[in-house]
């Protein structure tokens, strides 16, 4: 019984927790933007690694369906809700923003999703070093069309959505942008576990280990290809959402490669085709990123380095492809996580 | 237009007519007709490269054929990516073996099934009724299946830490999980050594025996071949240079000339 129920319970007492300090403000804003950043990054990895870890693919064009997300999920939002330069008075009443936050988030994660169509359909042909190379041309295109669209602001960047996060908290007084981005992290865990635990999801790993054999043996390689490239954008679109409402303002530089870079390290660190590890390695990354944030530039020394070590004495990452009930069976008797 | 057949056990489960295979200025494969009937245990042989393993690729549907036709329990191949031929009840073994070799032997039973899942992503995520049940469906079949070949105790294994031999069951395991109509072996005795052999072939005849299945097989070994097989088509440069029954193919002139060549000098 309560191994059933350990994983939930841990869950809402850390949610609540959280949320209870910040509502009472006990904990600053930077500790709380640290913890958002840390959601928005476990998202972030863990998504890359279906397509990098779970397929066998490489992806180096994360930040562009990031970007997407962001984009549309902030656009919606202050049209919908907020006063704006461009867009005017707010289409809807500002009472329903706390409603349709989580659809602004999904409708951006669904548009980016989209947008991983654009490296899914070379991928029915295309593999390896090849389609890493379509998945930068990707990220470029995205940035780039996003740049060259004055009416959202082009390179100078939105801004606009601390309003509709206003508009929330006007309507019932509590710290909106924790809760949804701890809910939306669950989800996001949540999904790629089901579907890489299911037989049908099995298929992914199939194609990472033998392409032929698994069309051979009845996998529909190129639709399983299509939904898997889609999950991992279109969550990504959710954290790029997440991510425009945290900071309060977007502009394309930011999801350039650079960022694509940080979530393919927080991969690695953490373990090709694991998913604790991923969660484990984002949660190390972003302390490690604030730890590090005195040395300003430096740390793009830093950083790398500790890859370059981390390839030289542990290339499988902290976790290898195996999970945490894998890696400690013990645990096992304490929880259960599907 | 797909004719209306008239269903009797005698229809052929695989007809091949006319098959041409062009890689380039190279024909690999020539004017190649078989009508294998249900439950026939038929074999494939020819000197190396003489398009054995281009007629499996053909069939399975991973090459699409330069002429002729290929038909599957009546049903015209043309067209169909590979996962839809053996949806069609076409399954295959590889001449070096194809495992997944970082999924646990279960899984590699499992995702064999894949086309009869029944379920997509939606249901997985949400576990509706309807995946929980072809879960456990699938799961079920898959333990039978490991049950009857005796690979029970090697569940949670993962294939690449099997002996060879047992990879070479394991990889037929997985074919049968398929519930094909048609089993394509290619070259199962293949880096087996003769203790092995001898328990392919019981395991050839015994999986003829029990399941319901048309096999087709290439092989190297004669004494596989003269064993198991009641009917020998015999192909070299791509195309059929004799068939028959064992016995004739053994002592078949142009079968003599292609393996040890021509006494002419």
């Amino acid at each position: 019984m309560l191994r059933r129920y350990s994983v939930h319970l841990i869950l809402a007492t850390l949610g609540g927790l959280v949320v209870y300090l910040a509502y009472n403000e006990y904990l600053g804003l930077y500790y709380l933007s640290v913890l958002m950043f840390m959601g928005v990054n476990i998202i972030l990895s863990s998504s890359l690694n279906l397509v990098n870890g779970y397929m066998g693919e490489f992806s180096c064009g994360h930040a562009g369906f990031m970007c997407v997300g962001a984009y549309v999920a902030s656009v919606l939002g202050v049209w919908l809700f907020a006063r704006d330069r461009v867009f005017g008075a707010p289409v809807l009443d500002p009472e329903y923003a706390l409603y349709a936050f989580p659809v602004i988030i999904l409708a951006g994660g669904i548009a980016a999703a989209l947008a991983g169509l654009l490296v899914a359909f070379p991928s029915y042909k295309t593999r390896g070093d090849y389609l890493a190379i379509i998945t930068i041309a990707a990220n470029y295109i995205i940035i780039s069309a996003i740049e060259n669209m004055s009416a959202i602001g082009g390179s100078r960047g939105f801004m606009g959505m601390k309003g509709v996060i206003n508009a929330m908290e006007d309507t019932i007084y509590l710290p909106w942008m924790p809760i949804w981005v701890f809910i939306f992290t669950i989800f996001s865990v949540w999904v790629i576990r089901r579907y890489v635990s299911s037989t049908f999801g099995k298929g992914v790993n199939a194609i990472s280990q033998d392409e032929v054999a698994a069309e051979i043996m009845s996998v529909n390689t190129n639709k399983i290809k299509t939904i898997t490239f889609m999950l991992s954008s279109g969550l990504a679109g959710i954290g790029g959402g997440l991510f425009a409402y945290i900071l309060g303002y977007v502009n394309p530089g930011s999801f350039n490669i650079l960022k694509s870079t940080e979530i393919m390290v927080m991969v690695y660190l953490g373990g090709m085709g694991s998913l604790s590890g991923s969660i484990l390695a984002a949660i190390l990354f972003t302390i490690l990123l604030e730890l590090l944030r005195p040395l300003q530039i430096i740390k793009w020394i830093v950083i790398p380095l500790v890859l370059i070590i981390l390839m030289q004495f542990r290339p499988e990452g902290i976790m290898g492809n195996r999970e945490l009930g894998q890696t400690f069976p013990r645990l096992k008797k304490f929880y259960r996580f599907k | 237009m797909q004719q209306v057949q008239q269903q009797t056990t005698s229809d052929p489960i695989l007809e091949i007519r006319g098959l041409t295979q062009n890689f380039g200025g190279l024909r690999a494969v020539s004017d190649f007709n078989v009508t294998l009937a249900g439950k026939q245990l038929t074999g494939l042989i020819g000197p190396n490269g003489a398009g054995k393993t281009t007629v499996f690729n053909l069939v399975s549907g991973f090459y699409q054929p330069s002429e002729g036709q290929i038909l599957v329990d009546g049903v015209p191949t043309a067209g169909l990516k590979p996962h839809k031929v053996t949806a069609l009840g076409v399954a295959r073994t590889f001449q070096n073996i194809r495992l997944w070799n970082d999924m646990s032997v279960m899984d590699n039973i499992r995702v064999a099934q894949h086309y009869r899942l029944g379920y997509g992503f939606f249901h997985s995520a949400v576990r509706s009724k309807r995946y929980r049940q072809r879960e456990e469906e699938i799961a079920r079949e898959a333990t039978e299946l490991l049950e009857i070949f005796e690979l029970k105790k090697y569940a949670d294994e993962y294939p690449r830490n099997l002996p060879y031999g047992t990879q070479r069951k394991l990889e037929i395991a997985r074919a049968l999980s398929i519930h094909p109509k048609l089993l394509l072996l290619d070259e199962p005795a293949a880096g087996l050594n003769s203790s092995d052999i001898h328990e392919l072939i019981r395991l050839i005849r015994w999986i003829h025996d029990r399941f319901d299945v048309t096999i087709w097989m290439i092989e190297h070994h004669m004494d596989v071949m003269m064993e198991l097989c009641t009917h020998i088509k015999v192909i070299d440069f791509g195309q059929t240079i004799a068939e028959g029954t064992p016995d004739d193919i053994r002592n078949h002139p142009a079968v003599v000339t292609a393996y040890l060549g021509d006494d002419k000098i």
